[in-house]
């Protein structure tokens, strides 16, 4: 008689197939691939073993590095401005007492658009000649000059900046939104008695509140802007002269316009580091955060 | 001196109106307890008092001073929440501290108040806790630890014993009591339990739909209820109201009369109606009462259901086809069905004017 595979084997075995075919293959496959000098224009080079050469030649990198910093850098910025302009927009809205579900929805808006627009509509806006930005400072006279939003590197990367927080700075306005509703009331009148400034109970009673809050924004946020690359690609490019190159701008010009996919591959692995880095360190503080506030870790 | 004064004090939602016109004196270090039912305005009173709630007519005043346009951080207030309202990122001790340290006084002063606090509540042991490891019971001390911290003028304290089981209630209102008894501060307590109000209060105002209907000792209210709401309202098991009519020197419950008492004989007209209501105190068999003496009258009544309460039991009867209550003393078994003799302590009784509720022979 024929042996039969175990039950609990069979069931489970179309997620095993679809698992290994979308993450497990490709995942060791792009592995394999940064141990080679993979080029796609040249598919024989897939069996060529270099060992770590990708990964040593990333090391030395100097525009890899700078990327890298880059990105961090990047990242650091969008973050705390989103921050400070979601909890604004948070602590506003949740004192409208009329309306305040249609502003909420008016709030999403930016949500609702792909970055390729977004990006796009900026690029309009930022250009230098025919751009919004340019055509009011001259009309009311701050400059007669054409500011080159998108070439000067400082101004470039504060333009892909300002995009970025305009289309997302919604996601910490309504994670900390949801925080202020679930917030007992309780304790904020007690704080009102005890003696507190209305700026005093937000420091001391509201915003320890909101902190698992805001670190959940900050977790979904950071992973988000690490793989940062739609807008920047349509805005900039990575240019001019790679003085807005983040991470997976470098990577995918390095994959698909140097053809080099297996250096590409090895890029991606490093600098998955830095959002498994960053994942962690929010993930403690969200623990910490909500045990401070008496919620289970 | 702090004496809490409340004149015409108006509250209105929109165009409802919740609270219309209290006018209310509390003396300095008076335990004042506003019971009423739900929605009757006792709670918005008290955070108008705290300044939690606008007052939208009238005045509120503090130890002499207006306060109507005071935030609560200026009235010199502590406020003990149903809720506790524990601040739950802190341990107990910053709770306890809270206030002091946001009015920046030093450090010593705040380790020695705090602790004087848990000593007098007995959280000694419980100081680096977090709220959410502690029992209902201990949160309600810690909560009450808060108001102390401060040497509030006046204390105002919401429905704090409402969320908790009826032991640790018992137990807590009598830490109140001895709270207030060594604080000697003013106190203004909201409740919807008249045991509570019965129990703590120097003073009970007893509210319903915004307004006052009666205020006075314990004793005044239980004694002298100015109209029928105020007799249902106060007092367990409620008082006994049967509606009768005036016919010669008795009052008619239908099929039954009983004589005019004589606190109210002359003031009543033939053919009035009325509401006659007794309690069960003053319901008893024969043998049983507290005082056989006195102004009495006898009614034979079968018993249908008793309520043994060990010192006493309640026996339940059915006089001119309403359910009345009657209590026995030194209680004995009885049956269902069985036929009784009950004394009725007519000096004890009320009569109520069945037309506007109110009592007849007291002013």
């Amino acid at each position: 008689m024929r042996r039969r595979l175990p039950e609990w084997f069979v069931l489970l075995l179309p997620a095993f197939i679809v698992i290994a075919a979308v993450v497990l293959i490709p995942l060791i496959f792009s592995l394999y691939s940064s141990f080679t000098p993979y080029k796609l224009t040249r598919p024989s080079t897939l069996w060529r073993w270099v060992g770590t050469y990708n990964y040593q030649k990333i090391l030395t990198d100097a525009n890899f590095w700078a990327a890298f910093g880059r990105t961090v850098l990047f990242l650091t910025i969008v973050l705390n401005v989103e921050l400070l302009l979601g909890l604004g927009i948070a602590l506003m809205v949740n004192r409208v007492t009329w309306g305040q579900r249609t502003l909420r929805t008016i709030l999403m808006f930016p949500m609702m658009f792909s970055p390729i627009l977004v990006g796009f509509q900026f690029k309009f806006i930022f250009n230098d000649n025919v751009g919004l930005v340019n055509n009011v400072l001259q009309s009311l006279g701050i400059t007669d000059m054409a500011l080159p939003w998108l070439v000067d590197g400082r101004l470039a990367m504060f333009s892909i900046v300002f995009a970025e927080v305009w289309m997302s700075t919604s996601v910490f306005a309504i994670l900390i939104l949801a925080g202020l509703f679930a917030m007992p009331r309780d304790p904020l009148e007690a704080a009102e008695v005890d003696g507190c400034t209305p700026w005093q109970t937000f420091r001391h009673i509201t915003l320890p509140f909101l902190m698992p809050f805001i670190y959940i924004a900050m977790t979904i946020r950071s992973l988000d802007v690490a793989r940062a690359y739609d807008i920047v690609q349509i805005m900039t490019g990575g240019g001019p002269a790679r003085r807005t190159e983040l991470l997976w701008t470098l990577m995918s010009r390095t994959g698909y316009v140097d053809a080099r996919m297996g250096l590409a591959n090895a890029m991606g692995y490093v600098s998955i580091i830095l959002s498994i880095l960053f994942t962690i360190y929010f993930f403690r503080k969200l623990s910490a955060a909500r045990a401070e506030i008496g919620l289970e870790g | 001196m702090t004496e809490v004064s409340l004149r015409n004090v108006i509250k209105r939602y929109g165009t409802q109106q919740a609270v219309h016109g209290i006018d209310l004196e509390i003396e300095n270090g008076e335990f004042v307890v506003l019971v009423g039912p739900s929605g009757c305005g006792k709670s918005t009173t008290l955070r108008m008092i705290a300044g939690l709630e606008a007052i939208s007519d009238g005045e509120v005043s503090i130890g002499g001073r207006v306060v109507n346009d005071l935030p609560p951080r200026e009235r010199n207030i502590s406020m003990v929440f149903q809720n506790y309202a524990l601040y739950p990122h802190m341990t107990v001790r910053e709770n306890l501290g809270f206030s002091l340290t946001i009015a920046k006084r030093p450090e010593d002063e705040i380790v020695r108040a705090v602790d004087e606090a848990a000593g007098i509540l007995g959280l000694d042991e419980l100081m680096d806790r977090k709220p959410a490891a502690l029992s209902g019971g201990q949160r309600q001390r810690v909560a009450m630890g808060r108001a102390i911290v401060r040497h509030p003028d006046v204390f105002l304290f919401d429905e704090p014993l409402s969320n908790l089981d009826a032991k640790l209630r018992s137990q807590m209102r009598v830490e109140i009591k001895k709270l207030h008894q060594k604080v000697d501060s003013t106190i203004i307590y909201v409740t919807h339990d008249q045991v509570e109000a019965m129990t703590l209060a120097d003073r009970i105002v007893l509210m319903r739909d915004g307004r006052i209907e009666q205020v006075g000792t314990p004793l005044q209210l239980f004694e002298q209820p100015v109209n029928i709401f105020v007799a249902g309202f106060i007092g367990s098991p409620p008082m006994n109201q049967l509606a009768g009519t005036v016919e010669g020197d008795a009052i008619s419950l239908g099929e039954v009369y009983v004589p005019i008492p004589s606190s109210v004989r002359g003031q009543l007209s033939n053919g009035q109606k009325v509401i006659f209501g007794f309690r069960a105190d003053n319901l008893t068999p024969v043998g049983h009462g507290l005082r056989e003496k006195g102004e009495t009258t006898q009614l034979d009544l079968r018993v249908h259901l008793t309520e043994p309460l060990g010192t006493e039991t309640l026996l339940f009867a059915t006089l001119a086809g309403a359910e009345i209550q009657g209590k026995m003393l030194n209680p004995r078994p009885v049956a269902p069905g069985e036929d009784l003799t009950f004394n009725l302590m007519l000096d004890r009784c009320h009569v109520f004017d069945a037309a506007t509720g109110n009592a007849i022979g007291r002013t």
